[in-house]
């Protein structure tokens, strides 16, 4: 049986099962808040969480009930235009990326993009209030999008390229020993394989933009009041929240906690969507 | 030009005796290729390749591996470049020089089919033989179905997607998928068609159907294929060249070049003793 | 000699060149025929992504200059001791950076020496002990972490959080540690603690994430050789470790970055008092919650501007803190990767 072990041997194997132990625990300690962050959500928002919180507009201080459906109208104006912004730069520099590899340039912008990406958000809105705020002399949907846009690029950007170089090289050879121009096949065949990753990778951009508070609070600043107009001050889902939790009344706390769980919820299924699409193609390693 | 490709056949001549049709191919010379080296960066491919391809014949190319012969296929249509070669040598399609082409057009001339089938994936089976046509701007509107159809049956499929047509070309079988790959060659109506490996992923009775293929297909085209199966070559092909280390040992009429080679090394691939 | 298949297939009457039996080649090769050696659509295409990519090029180049000028008013005033200053006062329009720097840096570090043994026991736990049925969901969940908001963190803090500090945690923490500075002062729940506790579950997805990748990086064949030599799990481990090293400071200096841009979440819990103090207890003031608070209330041209500059302050922080990291982990798989 067990001969000839000396008990340094046993002190080892119980080390190793302890720290075994101890990484396990980490990671459901890590996790824990996860739960906790959904649960409370739920919890607290339920009570909230009916028509009217989707369809009606806030009530004066006070009075109970009332919607945000400004705020959610003014999320998705804001994702549109950060969509318009950030997009096309996303898509081209996406492209650039994936056609020139070895570039040094390539490498360079790749680089920036990730610079880019750890710039925090609230540093991105004090430029777009520079650029679109002082020079329009007021707050605007407009300013916020600008924020949101450039938020979306490093996202929007890293995904485009990676999903473009999933697809085999022998599809781009395929359609060049076809005799069509080289931006052709890589608008008009590689583009549409890589799509489906592309999209879903951008819907995930966008999901992060519409969290975004910092900001929107000098930028798109909020509005009370139902408005779609790009130039004027607009209502968001994240400053709503900010505001109503910030609130002494019960009843717009629980607001709050509802317009959080909306938010979360969405995110959630848009993460699940993009891990089931990109599954597929990550197992096959490309093939 | 004509000339100098006599001249220079029959200063090779001890590389193709024995092969009836000699005075007739100079006469219709495909493809000349003359001294053709090839490199990846500073390391050298190809050694100063000369071979002659007649019209509507089949040339296959065997070798052991990593010989070039994949590589030199590549050079005739101009795709080595892509993968970022760089090519010496002159190679003459139909009496001009390749080099003048914008490669873009040279490939409408010149076809090629993959050894891995690589239909386009979010294609169906008509646009992926379209493929080529619309992309091009090659279309005439009422003819494209009928363009479709030809290539279909050309590569001996067509009856047997006729009525699927707008399924997914990557729902087809391997072999299936690589016809469908050979009718989207040939619906821009190329004249050389390139064959890198075309049945190597194939099983035997999809192989067998390629191989008929080719036979049909010379005679309305001229082919050039890459195999490293032997007995593929000895089946298929009219004249085989053989390559070993990026140089061009033995060309000749197949049959010949099989039963009694002129090179040692071509005896000794040939017979295994090597590759 | 053999008379060979070849002698069929040129019959006297051959096909001319061209292949006249089928029909005529389209117009297009006639009129293009060799065509231009650069093709137009090509060279349009490649103007427009490289354009573009030059445009994200310029991005950062941008904001940068956009942020130095907008704070020229304040840097003029103060120069340099604006980043030592502990001066924060509106109504004489005099500013100094000081105590959100120190607000900033201290809930970053104290979120990393919370996170980084949790990270890497969870990096660790995914890499090389979990089985691929449990490691898929747990990073996906890990991940989820990461999607979540910060607006809603805030809100998880000021609502479950700090009351759970407040009566739970601090009362302790005061009482029985008390000739610690660290643990002075009265429990509110908003402050420094909570900060701190909030920025670490938000660093830690990250952290984590880039370690396991940097360590499922490191060829198996070393933790072969390792066992192969009869060491335990967990001595494997650690050499796996010591190997993944500059990759996982990588991963923390990017968590640290993050850590410092942290806006709403820290805002919302961290009392928002311009006051340095040794006391984890206290409430503090960090440079993202300083901008988000005041900005729109600054009345002088002065105070917007000094708001403007700690904004290049974050900026260059975390443009530096990130470029390093960035480089680090980049080499530390590209070594790997080359092996």
């Amino acid at each position: 049986m067990k001969q000839g072990f000396s008990t340094y041997h046993y002190w080892r194997k119980s080390k190793s099962a302890f720290t075994t132990f101890l990484c396990f625990l980490s990671a459901l300690i890590a996790i824990v808040p996860l739960f906790l962050i959904f649960f409370y959500s739920l919890s607290q928002g339920i009570g909230a969480l009916n028509l009217d919180f989707f369809i009606k507009m806030p009530k004066p201080v006070g009075e109970s009930g009332g919607g945000m459906a400004n705020a959610i109208v003014g999320t998705a104006i804001l994702i549109g235009l950060g969509t318009i912004f950030g997009l096309p730069i996303s898509l081209f520099t996406g492209i650039y990326l994936a056609e020139h590899k070895h570039s040094a340039f390539a490498s360079v912008v790749r680089f920036l993009t990730d610079v880019l990406s750890g710039i925090p958000s609230i540093v991105v809105g004090v430029v777009a209030y520079i650029i679109v705020v002082l020079p329009m002399k007021h707050f605007s949907a407009l300013a916020g999008g600008v924020a949101l846009g450039i938020l979306m690029i490093p996202t929007a950007t890293r995904t485009t390229e990676e999903m473009l170089l999933l697809v085999p090289q022998s599809i781009r050879e395929a359609g060049l020993a076809l005799g069509i121009a080289r931006w052709k096949v890589t608008l008009r065949v590689i583009l549409p394989t890589a799509l489906r990753g592309i999209t879903t990778g951008i819907l995930l951009a966008l999901a992060r933009a519409a969290g975004e508070t910092a900001p929107l609070l000098f930028t798109a600043l909020g509005n009370r009041f139902w408005s779609t107009e790009i130039g004027q001050p607009i209502a968001s889902l994240s400053v709503f929240i900010y505001d109503y939790a910030k609130a002494p009344f019960s009843d717009w706390n629980r607001q709050a906690w509802a317009a959080a769980f909306v938010l979360i919820f969405f995110i959630t299924i848009l993460n699940v969507i993009f891990r089931f699409v990109t599954r597929g193609r990550y197992a096959g390693n490309g093939h | 030009m004509q000339e100098t490709a006599t001249d220079e056949k029959i200063a090779r001549a001890p590389l193709v005796i024995g092969s009836k049709r000699e005075a007739e191919k100079t006469m219709n010379v495909k493809v000349s290729t003359k001294n053709v080296e090839a490199f990846f960066g500073k390391s050298k491919a190809l050694h100063g390749i000369s071979l002659d391809v007649p019209q509507n014949t089949v040339v296959a190319i065997i070798g052991p591996s990593g010989c070039g012969k994949s590589t030199f296929l590549r050079c005739l249509n101009r795709m080595h470049e892509v993968a970022g070669g760089t090519r010496k040598g002159s190679i003459i399609l139909d009496g001009e020089s390749i080099d003048e082409y914008d490669p873009v057009v040279l490939r409408r001339r010149v076809g090629m089919v993959f050894q891995k089938p690589n239909p386009f994936p979010t294609m169906s089976i008509f646009d992926n033989v379209a493929a080529g046509l619309r992309l091009n701007g090659m279309v005439k509107k009422n003819s494209l179905a009928e363009t479709v159809e030809r290539s279909l049956r050309q590569a001996a499929l067509f009856d047997e997607v006729k009525d699927i047509l707008d399924r997914s070309g990557i729902s087809l079988s391997g072999g299936q998928q690589q016809r469908l790959c050979i009718a989207r060659a040939l619906a821009v109506d190329p004249e050389v068609i390139l064959m890198d490996e075309p049945a190597s992923a194939l099983d035997p009775i999809a192989t067998a159907k390629i191989e008929e293929l080719i036979q049909e297909l010379k005679k309305n085209y001229t082919i050039v294929i890459v195999t490293h199966n032997m007995q593929q070559a000895a089946r298929v092909s009219d004249e085989t060249a053989f390559f070993y280390l990026g140089q061009l040992i033995e060309f000749g009429g197949t049959e010949r070049l099989f039963t009694s080679p002129q090179k040692k090394q071509t005896e000794d691939y040939i017979t295994g003793r090597f590759g | 000699m053999a008379e060979t298949s070849s002698s069929i297939a040129l019959p006297v009457g051959h096909q001319p060149s061209g292949g006249a039996e089928k029909a005529p080649p389209p117009a297009v090769l006639a009129e293009g025929k060799k065509g231009k050696s650069v093709n137009l659509g090509d060279l349009i295409f490649q103007g427009s992504t490289t354009f573009f990519a030059f445009l994200v090029f310029a991005l950062v180049f941008l904001m940068a200059y956009e942020m130095f000028h907008g704070s020229t008013l304040s840097i003029e005033k103060f120069g340099w001791s604006f980043l030592w200053r502990e001066i924060w006062d509106p109504v004489q329009d005099e500013y100094g950076a000081l105590v959100f720097i120190f607000g900033t840096l201290v809930s970053s570090v104290l979120a990393l020496l919370l996170a980084l043994p949790l990270s890497i026991g969870v990096a660790v736990f995914l890499s090389e002990l979990a089985p691929r049925w449990l490691e898929k969901p747990v990073s996906f969940l890990i991940e989820l972490l990461a999607a979540i908001p910060s607006i809603v963190y805030g809100l998880w803090g000021i609502f479950v959080l700090v009351p759970w500090l407040r009566t739970s945690v601090e009362p302790i923490l005061s009482k029985n540690l008390k000739f610690l500075p660290l643990f002075r002062g009265a429990p509110y729940g908003f402050g420094m603690l909570a900060a701190g506790i909030i920025l670490a579950i938000m660093v830690l997805p990250i952290i984590t994430s880039i370690s396991r990748d940097v360590l499922k990086a490191i060829p198996t064949a070393q933790r072969e050789a390792a066992l192969a030599l009869g060491a335990t799990r967990w001595e494997t481990t650690r050499i796996v470790l010591s190997d993944a090293r500059s990759g996982m400071l990588g991963a923390t200096l990017l968590g640290l970055g993050r850590a410092i841009g942290e806006t709403m979440a820290v805002t919302m819990v961290i009392g928002n008092r311009p006051e340095i103090s040794a006391s984890l207890l206290a409430p503090g003031y960090t440079m993202a919650s300083v901008i988000a608070n005041e900005f729109t209330e600054a009345t002088s041209d002065m105070y917007i501007s000094s708001l403007i500059e700690i904004a290049l302050i974050l900026f260059a922080m975390t443009v530096l803190l990130n470029a390093a990291a960035r480089l680090i982990v980049w080499g530390v798989t590209k070594k790997f990767k080359n092996e």
